[in-house]
């Protein structure tokens, strides 16, 4: 079995002529638009500065690379490195060929800084090694892990022995340093259990006095293989391991994924799902950004805003709860639709909810935006260029506060988010206190959203009736034969997306949230590469760091909103 | 990217009522204040409840310990086909099928053990949107704590609907 890793095979695509030479195999367009190419190894490296530099693509943000593996052909591996130009909002995907002997390929890192976290994780799952990248070592399994567990032929059935000595440390904390007086620095460890990184993160430091002359990050301690395990569980079954992803918003990545198969099914939602998916999805938005501003806000000592906060997510958790039977992982999206249809009261609960939530945002922005206390502790810290930002692959409200109005809601309208109006909320400085500003700014723009979307709430049915994709109603399953054979068939082969690769791509509460899926028509995903928006950001952390003193790497820390279930995956 | 309807909401310098301080904070000093009062002369509209003995009322959807409904002769509806075992992405259900003696035709099944891991199960109620008999459904009680691992993994005895089915405290089941 071999998925077809390439599309069509245009000679005379009109991009064609932009690349003369032979390093380009293949080049075409997607379902989605989106330009493929497929690369020869040799040439990758100047083809990707080509997609950078020449006007014809100014491919600025580079927003995935991932692998996949093909056991069965030649060149085992594909790298696939998905890139996009902000201002004309063209996507484009390369793709690279890699023999299993062989698997080495030139670093992308001097071209756009986020592939240094990105290729790190192609290297720990599929052992395609990225030479001239500065740090190149496992990131998502431990230092001391054996073999490559995205791999086809990786048995997950195995256990590794795993000491406290293999713990991860970087070459220059291991040694003393001191400095013209003989004062040694201090190397701290900032984590991975600590009050202030609402997760399990950790970050070395080395320390002159207060300051921080140098960072490093280590994550994957929240790893379990939700890539691994989508490819043994049948298409629906992934959604309540989405769920888990960024579980302060896990409605947002249920409808991401479902769009993401619905969109390689050709298959729409029926337009009331779609409603009640913005509503839910815009509710979820807005528990994000409370949690984050709300932990923030106490890690900077000011506790109260954190009580106003959680009354407003605990409110939004009643609704979910009443709709999905479930308050943080609802599970409540499906291929095609919803699991069942919203409450009888669900139209009055969220017009409740409209008016309960501002009063609360109001506090919060009396108790804090003018505060001096909050601005000097802020303003000025962990600021980023927006040229920097896009060049780490930022996304989100962290990229909208440096001054990038990218929002894929405006940019890529999906859902029917064309029909709302909403403002994008921009910030230019770029520091921690943009990044409250714009959380607190989107909070209100979401609950505008939602005020016009309950208004135009359409009746209908909320899952498709094609019996492909979704099971029939529970009433025919218990009378009809037929229906019963539908239920049976999707129950025990599952969903049979077409074969081929598509990436799609939705605005998550942290920013750009992308599946990367391919499929080989069988009832289960051959693969699914989350592009977690958290990841992005996180990678910069231990740069932005550099100069800055300890409390401010918490203060940092908690406005970059790093979810470590969506981080590990 | 450039026709984004974006809202600028950078505040600039620190003006002069925000520098020296007092202002802002005597305003926030009246938000807590008035937050107090309420809560203690006014509405009461306080947030926390007393849990444990004050609960909170969940929908009837809730997604919580499972329950094996029964028949009028008090025997499982399970006809041991799998198709819950089969949709559930935890794989916590294990059913071991027999042929049902007591049924009026030849090859019926029935379960000979029907066992779910409370502490695998991730409480999705795809064995609920799997069943084809309603069989089973899911009751409202999320409480649970088990003392060994062992104890966690329970049978069709410990699952079994106790009494009427409407005398449960029914959660998420096909309908709701």
């Amino acid at each position: 079995m071999t998925v077809s890793s390439t599309q069509s095979l245009t000679e005379r695509h009109p991009l064609a002529d932009a690349f003369p030479g032979d390093g380009v195999e293949t080049i075409g367009n997607d379902a989605d638009g989106h330009t493929v190419l497929a690369v020869d190894r040799s040439h990758l490296l100047e083809i990707l500065r080509q997609l950078r530099d020449d006007d014809r693509f100014r491919c600025d943000f580079l927003s995935d690379i991932c692998g996949v593996d093909y056991p069965d052909r030649q060149q085992r591996f594909d790298v696939v490195y998905h890139l996009a130009n902000l201002d004309s909002g063209e996507r484009y995907r390369v793709k690279v060929a890699v023999d299993e002997d062989d698997a080495v390929l030139p670093s992308a890192y001097g071209v756009w800084k986020a592939a240094d976290w990105f290729e790190r994780e192609v290297w720990d799952m599929f052992g395609v090694r990225f030479e001239g990248h500065p740090n190149l070592k496992r990131i998502l399994t431990h230092e001391a892990f054996h073999g490559h567990p995205l791999r086809k032929d990786y048995d997950p059935g195995q256990r590794w022995l795993l000491t406290e000595k293999d713990i991860m440390t970087p070459e220059w904390a291991r040694e003393e340093q001191l400095d013209d007086q003989h004062m040694e620095s201090q190397v701290l460890n900032l984590g991975p259990s600590h009050p202030a990184t609402h997760g399990t993160l950790r970050t070395v430091l080395r320390l002159e006095g207060e300051n921080i002359v140098k960072a490093e990050s280590e994550i994957g301690y929240l790893h379990r293989c939700f890539e691994k395990m989508s490819e043994t569980h049948g298409w629906q079954q992934v959604i309540p391991y989405t769920d888990r992803l960024n579980y302060c918003s896990s409605m947002i990545n249920g409808v991401g994924y479902a769009l993401a198969v619905e969109n390689m099914l050709g298959i729409e939602a029926p337009p009331r799902a779609q409603v009640v998916r913005v509503i839910l999805s815009e509710l979820s938005r807005i528990m994000d950004h409370a949690v984050c501003l709300g932990a923030n806000l106490v890690d900077l000592g000011a506790l109260t805003n954190f009580w106003y906060f959680f009354q407003i997510r605990e409110e939004i958790y009643g609704l979910l709860e009443s709709c999905a039977g479930g308050r943080l992982t609802v599970s409540y999206a499906r291929i095609g639709g919803l699991a069942h249809d919203v409450p009888a009261d669900f139209e009055e609960q969220v017009r409740r909810l409209l008016d309960y939530i501002p009063p609360f945002v109001a506090d919060v922005d009396k108790l804090i935006t003018r505060n001096r206390i909050f601005r000097d502790r802020t303003e000025g810290i962990g600021v980023l260029s927006p040229e920097e930002a896009v060049a780490w692959g930022w996304t989100g409200p962290c990229l909208r506060a440096c001054g990038v109005p990218y929002d894929v809601r405006k940019a890529h309208p999906y859902m029917g988010y064309e029909q709302y109006e909403f403002d994008v909320p921009v910030a230019t400085t770029g520091d921690t206190y943009a990044r409250y500003l714009v959380r607190m700014e989107e909070i209100r723009q979401s609950l505008r959203i939602i005020r016009q979307a309950i208004d135009n709430l359409p009746g209908g049915p909320v899952i498709t009736d094609d019996h492909h994709v979704a099971l029939p109603p529970k009433e025919k399953v218990y009378t009809e034969m037929e229906s019963l054979i539908w239920h049976f068939k999707l129950i025990f082969e599952g969903i049979k997306v077409p074969p081929g690769d598509a990436y799609h791509f939705t605005e998550g509460a942290n920013g750009e949230l992308g599946y990367y899926i391919v499929s080989d028509g069988s009832g289960t995903p051959y693969r699914i590469k989350v592009r977690p928006p958290c990841f992005a950001l996180y990678q910069a952390y231990p740069h932005i760091l550099e100069g800055l003193l300890v409390p401010d790497a918490i203060a940092i820390l908690g406005s970059l909103n790093i979810i470590a279930g969506e981080l590990d995956r | 990217m450039k026709d984004v309807p974006a809202v600028n909401v950078d505040r600039g310098k620190i003006p002069f009522g925000e520098r020296i301080y007092l202002g802002p904070i005597l305003g926030g000093l009246r938000v807590t204040l008035r937050h107090f009062l309420r809560n203690v002369f006014g509405q009461r509209d306080v947030a926390t409840i007393e849990y444990p003995e004050v609960k909170r009322q969940y929908s009837e959807r809730l997604r919580g310990r499972h329950i094996l409904t029964t028949n009028e002769q008090g025997e499982v509806r399970c006809v041991a086909c799998y198709m819950c075992e089969t949709a559930c992405p935890a794989d916590c259900i294990t059913i071991v099928a027999e042929e049902d003696p007591t049924a009026a035709v030849d090859h019926e099944k029935r379960p000979l053990s029907f066992e779910i891991d409370l502490l695998r199960c991730v409480y999705c109620g795809y064995c609920v949107d799997a069943c084809p008999k309603q069989a089973i459904i899911m009751s409202r009680e999320h409480e649970m704590a088990f003392t060994t691992r062992e104890e966690a993994v329970v049978g069709i005895d410990e699952l079994r609907q106790k009494g009427p089915i409407d005398q449960e405290d029914l959660g998420y089941r096909p309908y709701f």
